[in-house]
């Protein structure tokens, strides 16, 4: 007997990764304040983070980072129509139940944060609410997929305003998958095996030729062109943290960092975009950065 | 024959892969020049809020506006729904839609995206195999004008497709499940269109 009504179903890779794919070509921008969470939705954010501190200030003021105060998270979600993300720290699957409860609409498990765990990220198929996670190669990507990721942000270096990070772990993503196309079925067991991940997955990759979920890039985006780069590199679109509320006319480079992303192969529009921005956020070079304080090495 | 894609924001790829699939041409619309050879067009799902900020500030909202009156086809899915419906209850400060439904939507009207679904719908004009419908953070159509037809109701009978003449608007995506009748619905307005032009 078969039934002719299938009932509503929520939380499926379906409807998770479905979000994912509506944010393509636009900006997630980080927030710590509702005022922010406004300036971003009208800028044309098409989803805010919110946090307490954005990367910059977590890593001057050290400490540990952990998720934000749920009175901030309502106070965002209250302001703003567009989608709220949150960030739990990696492995801390009862930051994630919190968010879940406080229904924000995706939850980043973030190495920005603290890591809770040094071993295991969340099980993120337990969980109703879609995770994005960061990598900085495909191995990372396809482990978090595994786990239940139903987007994929580059790591980049969060909080740098240094964008050559960012370009690495795009780059090397799409060389790794580029690379699986062009191997034989034989070689893909061994590939499986180099990038600690499933066959499976490995070969669907090698077949259809990019991830089975959406790809964002993060970590040291800090202007219209660098976001544009992005872009250009094959991201489906951009998140920037510190970039725009670190900067001196937040307003003004977050409406512009929109536009470029829209127009991310139109250098004409980019220049013009660029004009008159202000001070970028002071940046910090990655090489200047000991090794311990480098945030993408967290998660593995 | 080129059926455009509004290519601003949102998942513009699915459709443009569906429409080719279908045997159609597709032009990726970003410029008012864009939109200028195309004989119907697709808007996306996306952020509505995002797409309308972007249409109005690259000059597509009015000549857009245009089309529609004239009686370009246009599909709409999610955001594309927002876009096209005369009026947006629960947009952001200042949002505007480029309109052609007669109808009154409400964004995010299921809740936020742990109430984001997937299920069937009956939906009669398209045959009796019911519709596998993806809902993420979707709209409803909160009330149909005299102009425009419910084409299709969930289960607590909030309507969530409608047609007007040459308009064609889904609060779900059609694009992501592999299900294509929305589409060849489409693409016969779109060649009814251009034989009678």
């Amino acid at each position: 007997m078969t039934d002719t009504t299938t009932p509503e179903q929520f939380g499926s890779s379906r409807v998770k990764r479905g979000l994912a794919e509506m944010l393509k070509g636009g900006v997630i921008m980080d927030v710590v304040t509702a005022e922010q969470a406004r300036i971003a939705e009208d800028a044309g954010a098409v989803a805010v983070m919110a946090l307490e501190r954005v990367p910059a200030d977590i890593r001057s003021q050290g400490g540990v980072a952990r998720m934000s105060d749920p009175d901030l998270i309502d106070s965002i979600r209250a302001e703003v129509s567009i989608p709220v993300m949150a960030k739990a720290r990696i492995g801390h699957f009862v930051e994630a139940q919190v968010l879940q409860a406080l229904e924000v609409d995706y939850i980043d498990e973030s190495e920005v944060l603290s890591p809770a765990d040094y071993v295991n990220h969340i099980d993120k198929w337990n969980f109703t609410i879609p995770f994005v996670c960061g990598a900085t190669n495909l191995g990372e990507a396809l482990r978090r997929i595994t786990e239940g990721a139903a987007m994929i942000r580059s790591k980049g270096e969060a909080g740098t305003g240094d964008v050559s990070e960012a370009t690495k772990h795009i780059r090397t993503i799409k060389g790794e998958i580029a690379r699986l196309s062009s191997l034989t079925k034989d070689e893909l067991y061994v590939a499986a095996k180099e990038l600690q991940a499933p066959y499976e997955l490995v070969a669907e990759i090698a077949s259809t030729g990019k991830l089975p979920v959406v790809l964002f890039t993060a970590g040291g985006v800090a202007t219209p062109a660098d976001a544009a780069m992005m872009m250009q590199l094959g991201a489906d679109g951009v998140f920037v943290g510190s970039g725009i509320f670190k900067s001196g006319n937040p307003q003004e480079r977050a409406n512009a960092i929109v536009k470029a992303v829209a127009f991310y192969d139109d250098a004409k529009i980019i220049a013009d975009v660029s004009r008159g921005l202000g001070e970028a956020m002071v940046g910090i070079n990655v090489s200047d950065l000991p090794a311990p304080h480098r945030l993408s090495e967290r998660g593995w | 024959m080129s059926v455009g894609v509004l290519a601003l924001q949102g998942d513009f790829r699915e459709h443009a892969t569906v429409l080719r699939s279908l045997g159609s041409e597709v032009t990726l619309v970003r410029r008012p020049e864009e939109l200028a050879g195309v004989t119907g067009l697709v808007i996306p799902g996306g952020e509505s809020s995002v797409m309308d900020k972007l249409t109005r500030l690259f000059g597509l909202a009015e000549p857009l506006r245009v089309a529609v009156a004239a009686g370009l086809p246009v599909y709409g899915t999610c955001a594309g729904l927002i876009m096209l419906a005369d009026t947006v209850l629960d947009g952001i400060r200042g949002q505007q839609s480029i309109g052609g439904l007669d109808i009154s939507v409400r964004r995010n009207a299921f809740g936020s995206q742990t109430a984001s679904f997937e299920t069937d719908l009956d939906i009669p004009v398209l045959g009796e195999t019911p519709v596998h419908a993806v809902f993420i953070r979707a709209p409803v159509v909160e009330s149909v004008g005299p102009l425009a037809t419910s084409l299709a109701t969930v289960a607590d009978g909030r309507c969530v497709a409608v047609e007007q003449g040459n308009l064609l608007g889904t609060s779900f995506h059609p694009e992501i499940t592999g299900e294509y009748r929305f589409h060849e619905y489409f693409l016969r307005k779109v060649r009814s269109a251009a034989f009678r032009g």
